[in-house]
């Protein structure tokens, strides 16, 4: 199985290919992709030079143009798809069936991967894909076990690609609206979740207090480890009690199921986090490469340090081994 | 790993000018080193940023429009857009982008209060760079240069043990 990295800067792209990815997916600096965070992403002359790095290391580069075009401004997105066929991006990531037909009727060439933002998770959906626009992977929404992997590879003519570790989302990848409900800017339509610009936070007697936008998003005593400010990771009052509403601030790891992934029929495994840190990149990579080469004892050694990295430093193992309803 | 107090503590009596001195030479040898230092910071290089070192009687301001930076002592409110505390040592090796500042939030390591955006975008436009204190300061201390990358390295490595910074 394929190992697919994150990388927000040229200098954690380096360290990915060095730390053995075997693909690295990164982004323009502009809302075509779901990382539009300040001061992260690539400019063209970036992505040439971090294209040409990988190649001569035998590695791939799979470009993020992950979110919804804008109607009226469908512009940004072709020029982007235009400059990362041109640059040589081994594959396109894309969620918006607009310009998944655009690039198969001028790029038929291109190698076309499906989002997980397009949150395709049915034969019917993927299937469609693959025949409208020659899709030639699906990246998974995080919302199926691994039984339910294994049944729809055995009915979908593409390669499957699912998260392994990082970044948790609630179950509804490409349709959430939490952020744009609080900020009015979301992952799909701005390439941002929660927003820096809307974010806060403060001390009060020793609890770190988070905000965004006009919602107190959580109060972590000085001793709980914290988490992003987002909606879905809220600890809220309702009713009598206080708790998490939607999900906790949680990391996925699945990397003790690869083998049953491999034997469901998965690709490639995808490591979430182009917003992090050159450090966490190197850290992740190279330990997740050890792994898949580990026995399953060693991986649990391996893996346990990797949680201190992780948001609330906790991690799960989310729907892929859903034990509820 | 804290910075030692029998150090720090004659810092809050030396006098001001002096260590903004040293510390100004240093900001501009690594500048020089590294001149795409805050390019990614885009709309966000006027902003000022406040770098408060827990175990240090003082506080550094960075003003990347003007590739400036002042020292004030920690009783002076120093005016800043963005804040970030931690102990010396990890606010320097985020600055090498050797440890992971999301991380270091998860883990109440470092505080974050003002400009988030801006912060953010100063985050990423120093994980962009691929600076390293010892290599950066020995480079401009003409023929000490040997001796100063050694002992800067040394308490780099010594500082940072323990602290899951093993990238590098």
């Amino acid at each position: 199985m394929e190992l697919i990295c994150p990388a927000g800067t040229p200098a954690a792209f380096r360290e990915a290919v060095d730390a053995g990815a075997d693909a690295v997916y990164c982004g323009f600096r502009d809302e075509t992709n779901a990382r539009n965070f300040p001061g992260l992403n690539f400019s063209r002359e970036e992505l040439g030079d971090a294209i040409a790095y990988a190649r001569r290391r035998g590695a791939q580069t799979f470009v993020a143009l992950n979110t919804f075009m804008r109607a009226g401004h469908e512009g940004l997105w072709y020029q982007a798809a235009t400059d990362a066929v041109r640059l040589g991006a081994d594959a396109l990531i894309l969620a918006d069936f607009g310009l998944m037909a655009h690039v198969a009727e001028t790029y038929p060439e291109q190698r076309l991967h499906v989002s997980v933002q397009a949150s395709a998770s049915n034969p019917d959906a993927v299937n469609f894909l693959v025949e409208a626009f020659g899709a030639r992977r699906v990246v998974l929404p995080r919302t199926l076990t691994i039984s339910d992997i294994a049944r729809l590879a055995r009915q979908i003519r593409c390669e499957i690609e699912v998260f392994v570790f990082g970044g948790l989302c609630v179950m509804a990848e490409g349709r959430c609206s939490l952020s744009s409900y609080a900020t009015g800017k979301s992952p799909n339509m701005n390439g941002v979740c929660s927003p820096a610009s809307h974010v806060r936070y403060r001390q009060d007697r020793g609890d770190l207090v988070s905000e965004l936008g006009a919602y107190t998003i959580n109060r972590f005593p000085r001793d709980e480890a914290a988490g992003y400010p987002t909606l879905c990771k809220g600890r809220f009052d309702i009713a009598d009690a206080r708790g998490y509403a939607f999900e906790d601030p949680v990391s996925l790891d699945v990397m003790d199921q690869i083998d049953a992934l491999r034997e469901a029929g998965v690709s490639a495994l995808k490591i979430e986090g182009r917003q992090r840190g050159k450090a966490y990149v190197a850290e992740v990579v190279s330990t997740l490469r050890k792994a898949l080469a580990a026995t399953p004892e060693e991986r649990r050694t391996l893996l346990a340090r990797l949680r201190l990295l992780s948001e609330g430093q906790r991690t799960t193992s989310g729907a892929y081994e859903k034990r509820w309803r | 790993m804290e910075f030692p107090r029998p150090l720090a503590a004659p810092l809050a009596v030396v006098p001001i000018a002096l260590i903004e001195g040293a510390v100004k030479l240093m900001f501009k040898s690594l500048l020089n080193r590294h001149p795409a230092l805050f390019d990614r910071l885009g709309e966000h290089r006027g902003k000022r940023y406040a770098f408060c070192p827990l175990d240090l009687p003082l506080v550094f301001v960075v003003e990347p429009s003007r590739a400036a930076v002042l020292v004030t002592r920690k009783r002076a409110a120093a005016a800043a857009d963005a804040v970030v505390e931690g102990p010396l040592f990890l606010l320097l090796a985020l600055l090498e982008g050797r440890c992971d500042a999301d991380a270091l939030f998860f883990s109440r390591s470092l505080t974050v209060i003002g400009d988030m955006e801006a912060m953010l975008a100063l985050r990423n436009a120093l994980d962009g760079c691929e600076v390293d204190l010892p290599r950066d300061l020995g480079a401009s201390a003409g023929p000490l240069s040997p001796l100063v990358s050694r002992t800067a390295d040394a308490i780099r490595r010594r500082a940072l043990a323990g602290e899951n910074a093993a990238w590098n």
